[in-house]
């Protein structure tokens, strides 16, 4: 064993060795070539979102994130947000399904009234206060500190009162084993779990966007930090009346549209 | 009791050549080699130590994860299966839990201990672009750019 032990560490310090020679053969390059490295950094260090998170770094819990949905925008028929989602977080669901899994859909409404019409893409709608975490007996069904409502399905034991509590029935219930190929790294999921929209939480902490949000070809679903004055959304949310749906619940949305009939 | 008497240093013997036996063969030989790509560094701990901290270590990222949204990194389970992966010798792809050549089965296979893990979570690494913004959180061109950086200033220790 120790002599073992003594090779791994004579192994280490040749590796060590070689990787201090090849560190300073690069650094003698940059030096040469200071403006293309300088031009590289910069765009490394640009890339992200201004508001980006680190994949390292905890989450920042001033922040609280948020969509502007701009239903005139949004057209009947048309479902890239829902199939980007499914892509991105591998659930899939048969039309007319009430079992299948389902993270975001598409809902056409219209006042009986008025006749005014409006399509409109519903999922988690990611409340401050929301019902499905009053009611977890396991406290598996959480709200992220920076906002994302989404299940812990390390810690969920599949009793679905949070289903029950939803008055938006964005979540659903897993009941099938899922098999290796549909599955999708960043979005684990199994049967007996429940499971609902997460906002993309994996894209968020690496600085990227939500899929459908990303999806949309008339970019009509806007993402961002709803606490931030100088955020796009906050900017937007300024000029435009939105609505949350059933604002009357108290629920208080991070998901808002902005016309609803 | 005269017999016994008679074949008692046999017995003797016996014992004390097989308590020589399993002492010259180390713990070692016994436990399952886990594979290791050692090309992309070491791992979080020393080999002994992971057979016994490694649960503890996936519970706490777990929560880290889940909590705090810490992705990425030496501990992430990413990280875990791509250093770990063991590729088909047929198909060249990477196998999943369902083969006992998998890296978590060596061990538990050999330890009966069932884990859950592989019911929700994929068993092989996925090349996604997600995977590829990790590093730098953008597109893999820029992540290549940062490892080289990473590793020019000092390397990934």
């Amino acid at each position: 064993m120790s002599d073992q032990g003594a090779r791994d560490r004579h192994e280490q310090a040749r590796r060590d060795e070689i990787d201090e020679a090849r560190r300073e053969f690069l650094r003698n390059i940059a030096a040469a070539s200071v403006v293309s490295l300088g031009g590289g950094m910069m765009l490394y260090s640009m890339g992200g979102e201004a508001q980006a998170k680190k994949p390292g770094e905890p989450l920042d819990p001033k922040k609280r994130w948020g969509m502007l949905i701009d239903t005139s925008k949004c057209t009947s028929g048309c479902d890239k947000c829902v199939e980007a989602c499914k892509k991105e977080n591998g659930w899939e669901a048969e039309p007319g399904s009430e079992t299948d899994v389902q993270w975001i859909r598409k809902v056409d409404v219209k006042d009986p009234l008025t006749g005014f019409m409006a399509s409109l893409p519903v999922m988690c709608q990611h409340c401050a206060n929301p019902p499905c975490v009053d009611v977890c007996p396991t406290g598996a069904s959480m709200r992220r500190e920076d906002g994302i409502v989404r299940v812990n399905m390390h810690t969920c034991i599949g009793c679905r009162y949070c289903m029950m509590a939803c008055p938006y029935k964005a979540r659903s219930f897993v009941h099938e084993d899922i098999p290796e190929e549909k599955k999708r790294f960043h979005a684990p999921m199994g049967k007996g779990c429940v499971t609902s929209c997460d906002f993309c939480a994996h894209r968020i902490d690496v600085g990227r966007i939500p899929a459908c949000a990303e999806a949309c070809p008339e970019g009509a679903m806007l993402f961002g930090d709803m606490n931030d004055p100088n955020s796009e959304l906050r900017k937007r949310l300024k000029e435009i009346r939105s609505y949350q749906i059933r604002a009357d619940l108290g629920t208080d949305n991070g998901i808002r549209y902005t016309r609803l009939p | 009791m005269r017999a016994f008497g008679r074949a008692a240093p046999a017995i003797l013997a016996a014992c004390a050549g097989l308590v020589l036996a399993t002492s010259v063969a180390q713990a070692g030989d016994i436990v399952p080699k886990i594979p290791i790509d050692r090309t992309k560094g070491d791992c979080v701990l020393p080999g002994d130590q992971m057979r016994r901290e490694h649960m503890n270590i996936l519970m706490h990222r777990r929560d880290d994860t889940m909590f705090k949204g810490i992705r990425g990194g030496k501990a992430s389970l990413s990280a875990c299966l791509t250093c770990h992966m063991v590729k088909d010798e047929k198909t060249g792809k990477p196998v999943t839990v369902a083969s006992p050549k998998h890296f978590c089965r060596v061990c538990h296979d050999f330890a009966a201990v069932k884990v859950d893990c592989w019911s929700c979570h994929k068993s092989v690494p996925e090349e996604t672009d997600t995977q590829a913004a990790l590093p730098g959180g953008m597109g893999s061109k820029q992540s290549k750019f940062a490892q080289l950086l990473e590793y020019v200033q000092g390397g990934r220790k």
